[in-house]
């Protein structure tokens, strides 16, 4: 619809992003749908995916490792000891008032420990060539391993996470939650020799071809002249059907590399759709439902609830940092202060329970729909104001505040949405359906 | 000498700052714990609701400059706050009416309210938004200073100033007065026990003939004040702007959280903890050890814990730490 009003890139722009947030709204799904667990952190999750995808694809700066990788290393090390340290005093000694003092001189004078080794190392690291590196880069593979490593990264926040604040109840989980993603997103924006920080980190490779590429490419152009034969042959004149079929290779050059994009991310979309309709449909899911619908009782049917639930709070977390390598390669670019609640956390919570929550294809759904609104809504009350308002002219001060304030509408239409959705139909528009056979 | 100059260094730049700040949380701390305790639900609302009593109280300020009414050397905003906190109140009532009570009546779970929320959240972001829009606005008026730093250092003949800002003095004598009225109300009066006692246990104080509207009424009150007073305040000080507030709800939280949540009186505390550790921990202190050492013993870097970036994250740590060994809370709030 869009394709035809608009134009078909931007209609396969909004596609993407559609699936990719059907990707997120998955994830969440999991853990809210299944097993009833509130994760307010979704973005602190994408924001790990896109990083994993800076770290992977990105080409590594020797001469950044040179300066400072020593540093930096000697610091992991001495995390690993820490942890290490601090585990063993957990297993060899009873608890007690000394114990957690203990812990805690431990932490805070590794913290510091650590802060005054890697300080030199850091400064070195940011201090070559500031304006294009000032990172220690990445490894130089592929992209697209980047959206397995960051589901590996996810997942290692969600353990973390998991362990600390799975034992709160559901409302400060959410609090809990959204905070710790708060704490990601400020080390992922400060910590510049990592990620560049608010410098943002561009061009990364892509799995797809260039647009560039394509238009010099024989085979690319001889398609597109294929699929536009009868438009062309009307134009009389050669110069004028030259001009004309470079236009079209321009314009179908990008939506050629969307195409890609949409390939690769409806693979993704249909393999994650597969595996979670199975997971819901097994013996496993069964187990996750009754879980969550009586604990209690399944806890004395001999299930272990702490573990599953930290299993399967690992499984979403893991799925949205799919979510967010795959929202990076497709931007080409990382922006670690492009990562607000608003619309990495929030707007997927709408999604999960417009869509239906415990339904696959409701949360699809709700991905869809939802994204397809949020980014639509400033073009359809455009129209909505101008249609009510035509008979006052354009002079008038509330119609030009109106028109000027249209971006904001669309908080208004996911809010009502949400509000109504909650009230009339709360169970989502494709709710939860389980079959007993 | 060095000891006096060490000591104003720190008032003028971690005490006092720290002091208003803290009042500001603790303001919109309150209001949090006061929804939880007595709607029992985590209000996700919180940050959009206090920029829109603030957006209501900067409306009206900019028609009393406009009609050229002025308290002289206090801000004009004063004057407003009484008209934002009645819009405020307003606002908070018809949400309740066509939101919230539905959920109230249906005895949801928490979870279902705090999502409800989320809804009012966008709702009232985009009312903010659409009616003020989402620039940055300073509506401060009159005198800005009471002490200035260059005027002290010449009074005193000291080398570090000490500034006073009156929007500081404001904050910290409004929060004073307020939250010991609150408390007043709370502790001494027949409809100020009586939530108390619904807080507490629900069907007993239904048993007891303790009207439930009414209680709900009231709250609703009390929350408009403090969102008004606690938004204004902060705008004033700083300057207002819809997103801004938004991410203020997070340190919020966490002070009514770390204070005990449900817990009036640990969220007020909470506030100001949060506020001083997140100062604390960021500050340079090389000037301040320059003072008091010798010279032979002067620091060479910052001397800082934590670089500024982190200042928001410093009150989220004190969260998990607290969540972890003491979930309900410094003060004894309920148990999670």
């Amino acid at each position: 619809m869009v394709g035809i009003f608009q134009s078909w890139n931007i209609a396969l722009s909004i596609f993407n992003l559609c699936l990719i947030s059907a990707v997120m709204t998955m994830g969440a799904n999991i853990q809210w749908g299944y097993a009833g667990l509130i994760n307010f952190g979704i973005m602190g999750y994408t924001a790990l995916g896109g990083l994993a995808a800076v770290l992977i694809s990105v080409d590594p700066v020797q001469e950044a490792w040179r300066a400072g990788g020593f540093d930096i290393l000697m610091a992991l090390w001495l995390i690993v000891v820490m942890v290490l340290v601090i585990r063993f005093i957990l297993k060899r000694f009873e608890k007690s008032k000394i114990r957690t003092y203990t812990i805690a001189a431990i932490i805070i004078s590794g913290i510091l420990l650590i802060r005054f080794s890697a300080e030199p190392g850091i400064e070195a690291i940011e201090a070559v060539d500031p304006a294009k590196t000032g990172f220690l880069g990445g490894f130089g593979l592929p992209i697209v391993f980047s959206w397995i490593v960051g589901a590996l990264f996810a997942g290692g926040l969600a353990f973390i996470v998991g362990k600390v604040a799975l034992g709160l109840r559901a409302d400060y989980l959410a609090i809990a939650t959204l905070l710790i993603s708060e704490i990601v997103i400020a080390i992922i924006k400060h910590e510049d020799w990592l990620t560049r920080g608010v410098k943002n980190v561009i061009g990364l490779k892509r799995p797809a071809p260039y647009e560039v590429d394509l238009q010099t490419t024989d085979w690319f152009i001889n398609l597109v002249e294929k699929f536009n034969s009868g438009k062309l042959s009307v134009i009389e004149n050669l110069a004028d059907r030259q001009a004309a079929l470079n236009q079209l290779v321009i314009e179908g050059s990008s939506v050629f590399v969307k195409l890609c994009y949409s390939g690769l991310f409806l693979v993704v979309v249909i393999i994650l759709l597969i595996l979670t309709q199975k997971a819901l449909y097994s013996p496993w899911g069964r187990m996750m439902r009754a879980i969550r619908d009586n604990e209690e009782a399944a806890n004395a049917m001999g299930k272990n609830v702490v573990k599953q639930h930290l299993l399967i709070f690992i499984l979403g977390s893991a799925i949205v940092g799919i979510a967010g390598a795959m929202l990076v390669t497709q931007d080409g670019l990382f922006t670690p202060g492009s990562y607000r609640p608003m619309r990495y956390t929030f707007l997927i919570w709408v999604m999960v329970i417009v869509g239906g929550s415990g339904n696959n294809f409701g949360a699809i759904l709700g991905g869809f729909v939802v994204w397809f609104l949020w980014i639509e809504a400033a073009p359809i009350s455009l129209f909505l104001i101008n249609f009510f308002t035509a008979g006052i002219p354009e002079t008038n001060a509330l119609k030009a505040h109106l028109i000027e304030s249209v971006p904001y509408f669309r908080f208004l239409l996911m809010g009502l949405g949400l509000l109504f959705i909650m009230r009339y139909r709360p169970k989502g528009i494709l709710p939860e359906k389980i079959e007993i056979k | 000498m060095d000891f006096v100059n060490a000591i104003i260094l720190l008032l003028n730049y971690i005490f006092i700052p720290a002091l208003t700040y803290g009042s500001q949380l603790a303001l919109g701390a309150i209001f949090v714990t006061l929804i939880y305790g007595i709607l029992r639900f985590a209000n996700f609302a919180t940050g959009d609701m206090m920029s829109f009593g603030t957006m209501a109280t900067i409306l009206f300020t900019w028609y009393f400059q406009s009609l050229g009414v002025s308290l002289g050397v206090l801000p004009t905003a004063l004057l407003a706050i009484p008209f934002g906190i009645i819009f405020m109140i307003l606002y908070m009532l018809l949400i309740d009416k066509f939101v919230f009570k539905y959920y109230r009546h249906q005895k949801s779970p928490p979870v279902q309210f705090a999502m409800v929320s989320i809804g009012v959240m966008f709702v009232t972001q985009a009312v903010v938004r659409i009616i003020i829009g989402p620039a940055d606005r300073r509506f401060f008026d009159g005198e800005k200073f009471i002490i200035k730093a260059r005027e002290f250092k010449e009074m005193t003949g000291l080398n570090e100033g000490l500034a006073l800002k009156s929007t500081q003095v404001i904050t910290i004598f409004v929060t004073i007065v307020l939250v010991s009225l609150l408390f007043w109300f709370l502790n001494r009066t027949k409809t100020g026990k009586s939530m108390k006692a619904y807080s507490d246990n629900e069907d007993l104080a239904l048993l007891s003939g303790i009207d439930p509207k009414k209680i709900v009424l009231v709250t609703w009150v009390i929350a408009g004040i403090l969102a008004t007073i606690g938004g204004a305040l902060y705008g004033l000080d700083k300057s207002f702007k819809p997103f801004t507030y938004f991410n203020n709800m997070l340190p919020i939280f966490a002070a009514a959280i770390v204070g005990g949540i449900g817990n009036p009186f640990g969220a007020f505390l909470g506030g100001y903890v949060i506020a001083f550790s997140e100062i604390l921990l960021t500050y340079a202190y090389k000037k301040f050890f320059m003072y008091v050492l010798p010279a032979s013993m002067e620091p060479e870097g910052l001397v800082q814990l934590l670089s500024t970036d982190y200042k928001f994250a410093v009150s989220f740590s004190i969260l998990v730490i607290v969540l972890l060994y003491r979930p309900s809370g410094i003060f004894k709030g309920k148990v999670l």
